[in-house]
């Protein structure tokens, strides 16, 4: 699909922000809609239902988690939120509550696209396509259940292997930890972050040139991991 | 009233007392002689014209008593809706203080003060409750029969035959700025007995009945007209006072009442009180302690009580030690300018007088300028203590040890006898009677006594022919008997003397070096929990008890700071006793009339300025030995703590002053450091946009140059408002570190993630063993120190420098460094550099740090109890290392075993 077909509502109340997201987004060939308020952004995305929503959590009006809540109550398509630096509290619980990703401000428009561009191909085909998925160097064969990296065969262990999978079917989506403990371990498990840190270490260490520069499993510090989209 | 003449104290008094009258409420009494003259009916018909005249008059209670009258006239007023309380199956109506207070009723109605309010409430007494009341400025009316006032409730009992249970404090009757006397002749009275106007239940009817005969009507009704008239009186005397300035003045009195165990002392103590309140003076309750009572024997019991009614009487009491009680008496007397002494009659045998002396004829004989009263006593069944608390345990082994001394000394004498060393009957007599004293030194009274008549006795038998008989030829022997007797006595009691007054002294001198070393411990001590927990622990083992302590809190119930696990921090009644002893700066508690069910007494801890809180202690058998003595005892180390709290407090404030005048310094060189850097960037985007906004023709380079510095310059800016941001955050402590159990490798990776950008063209080495355990660490934080070091050697070092990242496991903690190639740190640096805003120069590319990022790390490691240091490796590059403790344990999570 190409972005001109896409209409993304913006919902930030700061002027200059608004600007320079119109100017770039629209220079990608996205359609681009503002609202300057919760309460109107809620009213657009009614009327026009938006192919993803760009939100500011720090609004005049309502709390963008609220709006965040409200928008989630009927709307399934990508909503991308922008928040502060020192708020990972904040971040998590948008991305608990159903935000997709967040961006960090300031941030670089190419940051945004690339957040955009993924999400979008997400709500756009869910799962992937082939039994096969090649990032980089790795290779994952999903029936034979086999990782392959630099054409050498990994051995992963089970809980391993299901870390690695749920990361790789949200590819460059950021995944709290919470929903990885959930995903991977059940629900029924309370289990502390630091297990999860423990098994990604351990993943790390079968798949990464240097566990400690990886470019596959990346961290979000405080808030959780994200598997890289595409290798640079 | 101590003083007759109007010294400017006194004056000044009276000035502060008339402030205080402003905020405190006035009580008016409508004072009668007997139930039914018509006092609750007086006091709604006047409240009824206040109100007419806009008061806001509310009743608070009023005994209805089935009157139709009454009710009548009830009708209209605001009533605050009564409390209801169960006390064993039956639901008592109450007052309830607090609606009152929360109403705060111009003029409030309670009926009846001398009321005793049902067990579970406040205070023991409806008085009490009114006292409270106008403390807290609420005018009150209320009524009282004469029989009720405490120093005429003896001789009404005389009167009328009946005894009043519920008495009232003479200094309440005076704290009336009003009376109202209500008066109905005694046959009016009778009459409407008769008609059934008088409340009167058909049980009662026959004691009343009794009570209410004319002859006993009439004295009460000319105790009731004095009582009113010599108020009226000694209110004249006060305006006098106040007013005239040249006046003849009578001599001051004072009065000293000597306070005994014995029943009779109470009506001593009454009489004392009418003749302190008929001379106007300050009257004293004393008592010399030289019998060495045990503190839960009866006799001690009694004494405590008779101090607790001559306290509510009025009195100053004191327990004075002695060896003589008269001369005790007579010298405490003079020091304290005492004119006259009262002292109950004694009841004591003429013999025991005739021998032994009576402390009233030795007052009378020696006390000089004093006048001496003397009291017919008259016991008080009432008062007497109605559960006997048990004796001391009975002991054999003294009777033993003294039966064995004289078969010793028997043996002894018959042994000199024998050898002839001694024929003379008296050196046999002299060795009986040296076993005697001893006894009786050592062991006693009752052992004394026996080791005389066993003295006597083998004497007689062994020794005095005819031998081996208990005849006795010679009458003479009848004297030895006698004086041996005698003198077993006389050393045994004095002995027992001795001893208490040993005792005492001791117990003197345990409390004074308490004191001394409370006040020591206090002075040496800062923190409120330090300073509770000295004072709990020290009073604790003083009283031998327990002890909690209640600590004032702004606009909350008391804290309680010590003796959480006490059965007093268990007790429900504990709270609102510690809350009423803070807010009234008042004893309360058992053995007092506030909140008497408490399971402690509870005591003020009285500062300087306010009341810093209350302490609780409570004794096994509490009431008998909470003396004076120990009162003021546990009151001085009450003041003692309540002034080292004050103290605390006051440090606590000036400290804060201080913290306060440092940080608006450290924010003004923020400021001012900060401003300039801000400055910098902004004049740069400024100009670099503003030139490509005007500028019409511009080249690609140039163009993409300046474009290029609005990039960087924003992304500088940037940098510097997050390390402002988190500076001012680690230095008020407002971050909570966030600690996780972190992988360090992660966290190394996170960062170098963070500051790839600068990182390019360096070449960096991570050298991390795989062994590492898990840190307990904010990783957010922990990041923010790599990312800083990071940034900081790409800042001076040149391109192409290695910077190398390791770490170690070292002892009980983790060192971890972070090296570079570079020039290292210019000399004498090493410690500067992690002050804020420091930079070293020269650097490498113009200053682009923001001299945060170094003392950020710093705050942060700090924050995490670890430590940061840099140096110049010997062989060149700056090091830094990082040395973080490891906690004695940490998780272990195992990755599930390979199929």
């Amino acid at each position: 699909m190409k972005p001109g077909n896409h209409y993304v509502l913006v919902i930030e109340d700061e002027q200059p922000i608004r600007r320079f997201l119109r100017a770039s987004l629209s220079n990608e060939g996205y359609r681009v809609g503002e609202a300057t308020s919760g309460e109107e952004g809620l009213r657009m995305a009614a009327s026009l239902p938006p192919d993803l929503v760009i939100l500011d959590l720090g609004l005049p009006d309502l709390d963008g988690q609220d709006v965040l809540v409200r928008l989630r109550e009927w709307y399934s398509a990508p909503i991308i939120v922008l928040s502060a630096r020192d708020q990972e509290s904040h971040k998590i619980k948008a991305l608990d509550q159903g935000a997709d990703d967040y961006v960090t401000k300031p941030f670089g428009t190419g940051e945004l696209l690339a957040r955009m561009r993924t999400a979008l191909r997400h709500a756009h085909h869910v799962g992937p396509e082939s039994t096969t998925v090649t990032i980089g160097e790795l290779r994952v064969d999903l029936a034979a259940r086999e990782v392959q990296r630099k054409g050498e065969r990994v051995h992963l262990t089970p809980l391993e292997y299901k870390l690695l999978i749920t990361m790789l079917k949200h590819a460059g989506k950021v995944l709290t930890h919470r929903f990885l403990l959930r995903e991977v371990w059940g629900p029924q498990d309370a289990l502390e972050n630091h297990y999860l840190r423990v098994f990604v270490a351990s993943l790390r260490r079968k798949l990464e040139d240097d566990p400690a520069q990886p470019c596959y499993i990346l961290t979000e510090q405080g808030v959780g991991y994200r598997f890289a989209a595409e290798i640079p | 009233m101590r003083d007759q003449r109007p010294n400017p104290d006194d004056l000044l008094a009276r000035v502060k007392a008339e402030e205080a009258g402003l905020t405190q409420g006035s009580l008016k009494l409508f004072f009668g002689y007997a139930a039914g003259v018509g006092k609750t009916y007086a006091m709604l018909e006047n409240a009824r014209r206040a109100r007419a005249n806009g008061l806001d008059v509310v009743v608070g209670y009023v005994e209805p008593h089935n009157r139709p009258e009454t009710e009548a006239l009830l009708e209209g007023f605001e009533i605050i809706p009564v409390k209801k309380l169960e006390y064993r199956g039956i639901t008592l109506r109450e007052f309830d203080i607090d609606a009152a207070l929360e109403r705060r009723p111009g003029l409030l109605l309670v009926d009846e003060l001398a009321h005793t309010n049902a067990p579970g409430s406040r205070h023991e007494k409806r008085w009490q409750d009114v006292e409270e009341l106008l403390k807290a400025g609420i005018h009150v009316w209320s009524t009282l029969n004469v029989q009720h006032i405490e120093s005429l409730n003896d001789v009404i009992g005389q009167i009328t035959g009946v005894v009043v249970r519920e008495t009232l404090p003479d200094r309440v009757f005076d704290l009336a700025e009003s009376l109202e006397l209500v008066d109905l002749t005694p046959e009016e009275l009778v009459g409407r007995l008769n008609e059934g106007k008088v409340y009167v239940t058909e049980q009662a009817r026959q004691a009343i009945q009794s009570f209410f005969q004319t002859a006993n009507l009439t004295a009460l009704r000319e105790l009731a007209l004095r009582q009113a008239a010599s108020r009226i009186h000694r209110q004249v005397e006060t305006d006098r006072r106040n007013q005239a300035v040249r006046q003849p003045w009578a001599t001051a009195e004072r009065l000293l009442v000597c306070v005994g165990p014995s029943p009779t002392t109470a009506r001593v103590i009454r009489t004392a009180k009418r003749m302190a309140s008929a001379f106007d003076a300050p009257w004293l309750a004393v008592s010399v302690d030289l019998t060495g009572f045990p503190p839960s024997s009866p006799t001690s019991q009694q004494l405590a009580q008779h101090f607790r009614l001559a306290e509510r009487l009025g009195a100053e009491t004191m327990t004075l030690a002695g060896q003589d009680v008269t001369d005790t008496i007579l010298e405490y007397a003079r020091s304290r300018n005492v004119t006259k002494i009262l002292i109950g009659k004694t009841n004591a045998s003429r013999w025991h007088r005739l021998l032994f002396g009576s402390v009233v004829d030795n007052l009378l004989e020696r006390s000089g300028e004093i006048d001496v009263y003397v009291i017919r006593g008259e016991e008080e069944s009432r008062e007497r203590a109605t559960t006997p608390p048990g004796r001391p345990a009975w002991s054999g082994r003294p009777y033993l040890k003294a039966i064995g001394l004289i078969a010793l000394t028997g043996c002894l004498a018959y042994g000199l006898k024998r050898l002839h060393l001694t024929d003379a009957e008296a050196n046999t007599v002299m060795l009986f009677l040296a076993a005697v004293a001893y006894a009786a030194f050592r062991y006693g009274r009752g052992p004394a006594i026996v080791s005389s008549i066993l003295a006597v006795l083998s004497f007689d038998f062994f020794f005095i022919p005819p031998l081996h008989t208990f005849a006795i030829a010679d009458a003479q022997y009848v004297v030895t008997f006698g004086v041996m007797l005698a003198i077993a006595l006389v050393i045994s009691s004095l002995t027992a003397r001795l001893h208490a007054q040993v005792e005492r002294a001791r117990e003197r001198e345990r409390q004074t070096s308490a004191l001394h070393e409370l006040g020591k411990q206090l002075s040496s001590l800062y923190g409120k929990v330090f300073l509770v927990g000295a004072a709990g622990s020290k009073i604790a083992e003083m009283v031998d008890g327990e002890v909690a302590i209640y600590l004032r809190q702004p606009s909350a119930l008391p804290e309680l700071a010590f003796g959480q696990d006490s059965t007093i921090a268990k007790h429900p009644v504990s709270l609102p006793a510690a809350q009423w002893v803070i807010e009234q700066d008042q004893v309360a508690g058992a053995g007092t009339n506030t909140l008497p069910n408490a399971n402690a007494f509870f005591f003020p801890l009285t500062g300087s300025q306010r009341t810093q809180g209350a302490i609780a202690v409570r004794l096994p058998e509490h009431e008998y030995r909470l003396t004076p003595e120990r009162k003021r005892f546990l009151q001085s180390c009450g003041n003692q703590l309540a002034l080292a709290l004050e103290r605390d407090q006051l440090a606590i404030d000036a400290s804060e002053a201080r913290i306060k005048a440092e940080a608006e310094q450290v924010r003004n060189t923020l400021l001012s450091s900060v401003s300039h850097d801000l400055k910098t960037p902004l004049a740069a985007i400024a100009g670099a946009s503003s030139s490509l906004l005007e500028a019409d023709s511009i080249d690609e380079e140039t163009r993409r140059q300046l474009i290029e510095t609005v990039a960087d310059e924003a992304a500088r800016l940037h940098r510097l408002l997050e390390n402002i941001l988190q500076m001012s955050r680690l230095d008020a402590h407002a971050a909570t570190p966030n600690k996780q159990w972190h992988v360090l490798e992660e966290i190394v990776g996170s960062a170098l993630r963070r500051v790839r950008r600068e990182l390019e063209g360096y070449e960096v080495v991570v050298r991390l063993p795989a062994n590492l355990p898990l840190l307990h660490v904010d990783g957010l934080l922990l990041e923010q120190v790599y990312v800083n070091l990071l940034e900081n050697a790409t800042r001076y070092t040149p391109r192409g420098s290695t910077i190398a990242i390791r770490a170690a496991l070292d002892g009980r903690s983790l060192r971890m460094t972070l090296t570079d190639n570079g020039p290292g740190l210019p000399l004498g640096v090493e410690e500067q550099i992690f002050a804020k805003f420091f930079r070293a120069s020269p650097v490498a590319d113009g200053g682009r740090g923001s001299g945060l990022g170094l003392a950020i790390c710093r705050a942060i490691l700090d924050l995490h109890g670890g430590t940061i240091v840099a140096s110049t490796r010997p062989g060149g590059g700056a090091e830094f290392i990082i040395r973080l403790p490891l906690p004695g344990k940490s998780p272990r999570v195992t990755i599930e075993q390979d199929q």
